[in-house]
């Protein structure tokens, strides 16, 4: 009982960043642009979060520069592939290997590196964290846990009961149309490219000021990839992607409890269970309903004079 | 209609009312080195029906595209209430109140319709703006007739259904000029004509609503005036009852291209008969229910029907790329071939021209020679298995080209793409022809092709039919299909459900095709 009890209390920190950098991604996507870049991001998030509580000594502060860099970042993504509509899935790519090779130099030269820090520790709720089994899930946990339900509450309300979230739908959808009814698919794409941006660098941020509360190099550790199958595993929609970090968190939550119980389980098969469980709930999405359920225009440039 | 309709209410403001409410003078639009509009001159009077006319690449979308703002024209002015404007985006068009039915719809499929008019209509927070914009549209849709679900997807309502969406969209914004690109080419002849009606009552209102079309019929019977286009100018506006269609088809194409029927005189045996065949769609409904039919040689067998009745699922079938659940598909001199591959009914002498031509026709990254010879480098024609003659391929393709009239073709190696419709599916025409097929399956071979290209387009399918060959014609063009074949089968719900020997009532036929004969 306490070992599922310890378990399940910590499950929330590991599914935050999986968390917030899917639904940075569905953002971004269900406007039309594939972004393959998250791992970068996340990196960037991760560094500046790291060297801006070195450097600042706020932490609170450090994710919202965090999540900005990382934004920032995404606008010259943006600009590659919204305004000079570069091929998505390149561009995606060539982010994650600018960004590691980035993050460590300007850490290296900054020597932030392997810097441990205080960063954010748990909110106290007294006495109700002693409440038998979801005690500790509920009222053990830090600030940006609870920021994060927020988060998706807002985002999801906004998709759906908005005009900006029904623009953002539209462009991704059906760009063509978007335009014929006035609206801009460039302004929406960047808009979301931005947005989706900040949480995916908020995610990175997350590992290193609350979880580690130190930069290492690569330190995402394919998190971002992880993010890209749940955002088709969740077919692109907002609570199942919350669930499917959830079901990551668990999974990863898990790893370093198998050896405290002492079972005798090779490393390295442990550290794979990750990657094993990304591909299962990819064959077991794959295997549903027809429909994949992704966005119209998901990967398409758009350009509006086009002669065929 | 009461005049007090919320439908292009008259603005008192508007002194101007003798006058254009939209003028277009001297635009001229360039695609890189291709001028798709050259010095184009187009004017729009308050409450008229006025229709554009042109062939195919005539470039009457374009000229309407510039109007709603979603192509910039290089050079021109426009007046709109007499007053110089510059429109560079479609919102500001809205602005204008000019509105703008596309061919192709611009609806965002997944959404309800009530979703897609927010978008081109929202202000102001989101449920109240949703609230005024069901109210009125549901107004502005009794007014006109039209009934839409609005809180369906979009893309679980019919084609009509979903024009009326677009219709409410712009009405909506208070459009007070309407456009209309090619509104009927998906439309049944009795959706069409309440269509009109509809644009007719809105024009009473003080609306102008301009159609774009490249059929006759339709611009005499439906406007008041009408602006004939060729090779991107505009050539002339008139009075429907100052020409007659000859004088009418003259402006269109310069020349007069009057296809006159022309029946087979030698039907022969049978050569392929369709047994009760069935198909299942991949979601398990029926796309194709118990078809039936026979063609003989030295007949066109034309199907009529609306799209989407299973007529691509009986392509994919006689070309062998689907395969039937039940039934049998028999030639005569050989047997049952329903379960033969692509490449063993293309031996058997059975040809297939497709409708969609960038998927099925052509290859449109590889060069003409390419596409000429892939059927005959499979064959063997052209060298072996380990060397391809490159030389034969183009002395091949040369003397196809010459012979089927390919035009704009520069160099063997320039890619297929880059031909016009028109050209492009006279090379497939050569291609398939190139063998002597004794059975041909067409599907809507002139669709985007201009008069003169169909023309040349049926006069290939008569010449494989008088050589003693089975043609199959399958086309929405109820006009097409009047004027090819020797015997019409109207196709509904995956079924023939209706024959007709020539020459045919083409009342009869447009019943039986919606399914009230």
């Amino acid at each position: 009982m306490d070992f599922f009890v310890n378990w399940v209390s910590v499950v929330p920190q590991f599914a935050v960043p999986f968390a917030l950098a899917t639904l940075g991604l569905i953002i971004c996507e269900r406007s039309g642009v594939l972004n393959l870049g998250a791992e970068g991001f996340m990196l960037v998030g991760a560094m500046i979060g790291a060297g801006a509580t070195l450097v600042t000594g706020s932490p609170h502060l450090s994710l919202v520069l965090a999540a900005l860099s990382a934004g920032t970042l995404s606008l010259l993504f943006g600009f590659l592939v919204i305004t000079l509509r570069v091929n998505q899935v390149i561009s995606g790519l060539t982010m994650v290997f600018f960004a590691q090779g980035f993050t460590t130099l300007v850490s290296t030269k900054m020597n932030w590196t392997n810097k441990a820090f205080e960063g954010i520790g748990k909110i106290d709720f007294g006495p109700l964290a002693d409440i038998p089994l979801v005690g500790r899930l509920l009222f053990d946990q830090d600030i940006v846990v609870y920021i994060t339900i927020l988060i998706f509450i807002v985002v999801a309300f906004a998709f759906e009961r908005t005009e900006q979230g029904l623009r953002i739908r539209a462009v991704g959808e059906n760009p063509e149309a978007a335009d014929a009814a006035g609206v801009s698919v460039v302004m929406n794409r960047y808009f979301a490219v931005f947005i989706g941006c900040m949480l995916v660098g908020l995610a990175g941020a997350y590992m290193s000021v609350v979880v580690s509360k130190i930069w290492v190099d690569g330190m995402s550790g394919g998190r971002g990839w992880i993010a890209i199958a749940l955002v088709i595993f969740a077919r692109w929609r907002f609570w199942p992607a919350l669930a499917g970090a959830a079901l990551f968190g668990c999974v990863e939550a898990l790893i370093p409890r198998i050896a405290a119980v002492g079972l005798q389980v090779p490393q390295y098969f442990v550290l794979m269970l990750p990657y094993v469980a990304t591909l299962t709930v990819m064959v077991w999405a794959s295997l549903g309903k027809n429909s994949s359920g992704a966005p119209g225009a998901l990967g398409k440039p758009f350009v509006r004079e086009e002669r065929n | 209609m009461p005049p007090t309709s919320v439908v292009g209410q008259l603005d008192p403001a508007v002194k101007n009312t003798a006058g254009f409410v939209l003028e277009l003078r001297n635009i001229v639009k360039t695609f890189g080195t291709f001028t798709a509009l050259d010095d184009v001159n187009f004017n729009l009077k308050r409450g008229e029906v006025h229709a554009l006319l042109g062939e195919n690449g005539a470039g009457k979308s374009t000229l309407m595209n510039i109007v709603c703002g979603l192509y910039a024209a290089d050079s021109g002015e426009r007046l709109h209430e007499g007053e110089p404007v510059w429109i560079s985006n479609p919102r500001e068009a809205h602005a204008l109140g000019i509105g703008m039915v596309h061919q192709h719809y611009k609806l965002v499929k997944p959404f309800s319709a009530l979703e897609n008019i927010q978008l081109e209509n929202g202000s102001g927070p989101y449920r109240t703006s949703l609230n005024r914009i069901r109210q009125k549209a549901t107004e502005i849709s009794k007014i006109i007739g039209f009934e839409v679900d609005l809180d369906l997807p979009v893309e679980q309502l019919s084609i009509s259904e979903q024009q009326r969406v677009e219709i409410l969209k712009i009405l909506t914004a208070d459009a007070r000029i309407i456009i209309l690109d090619e509104p009927t080419a998906v439309l049944t002849d009795m959706e069409a004509e309440n269509m009109f009606t509809a644009m007719r009552s809105l024009a009473a209102t003080g609306c102008s609503v301009v159609f774009v079309t490249h059929k006759l019929r339709e611009a005499f019977s439906f406007a008041d005036r009408i602006t004939v286009m060729r090779g991107g100018k505009t050539i002339n506006t008139v009075l429907p009852n100052q020409l007659d269609v000859t004088e009418l088809t003259t402006l269109i194409v310069g020349e007069t291209v009057v296809e006159s029927v022309n029946r087979s005189k030698n039907i022969g045996d049978p050569k392929i008969t369709l047994n009760e065949i069935s198909m299942k769609r991949n979601n398990g409904v029926n796309a194709i229910t118990d078809l039936s039919f026979q063609v003989r040689s030295g007949e066109i067998y034309g199907i009529a029907g609306i799209g989407g009745n299973g007529q691509n699922e009986l392509v994919a079938i006689l070309s062998g790329l689907r395969k039937i659940d039940t039934g049998s598909i028999e030639l005569n001199d050989v047997g049952r071939v329903e379960n033969a591959t692509p490449i063993e009914l293309r031996d058997l002498g059975i040809v297939c021209i497709h409708s969609d031509r960038e998927t099925y026709g052509l290859a449109y990254g590889l060069n003409i020679a390419e596409n000429f010879s892939i059927s005959g480098v499979l064959a063997g024609e052209f060298g072996s298995y380990i060397k391809v003659k490159h030389k034969l391929i183009h002395e091949a393709t040369e003397l196809a080209i010459e012979a089927y009239d390919v035009r704009g073709v520069r160099t063997l190696n320039q890619k297929a793409g880059l031909l016009s419709g028109g050209n492009a599916q006279k090379l497939v025409i050569a291609r398939e022809f190139s063998r002597e097929p004794s059975i041909v399956v067409a599907h809507s071979p002139c669709r985007g092709l201009d008069v003169r290209a169909s023309s040349a387009v049926h006069e290939y399918l008569l010449k494989a039919r008088d050589r003693g060959g089975a043609v199959v014609l399958i086309s929405e063009d109820l006009d097409e299909i009047l004027l090819m074949s020797d015997r019409i089968g109207v196709m509904s719900g995956g079924a023939i459900v209706a024959e007709f020997d020539a020459p045919a009532n083409r009342n009869e036929i447009g019943k039986s095709m919606t399914g009230h004969g």
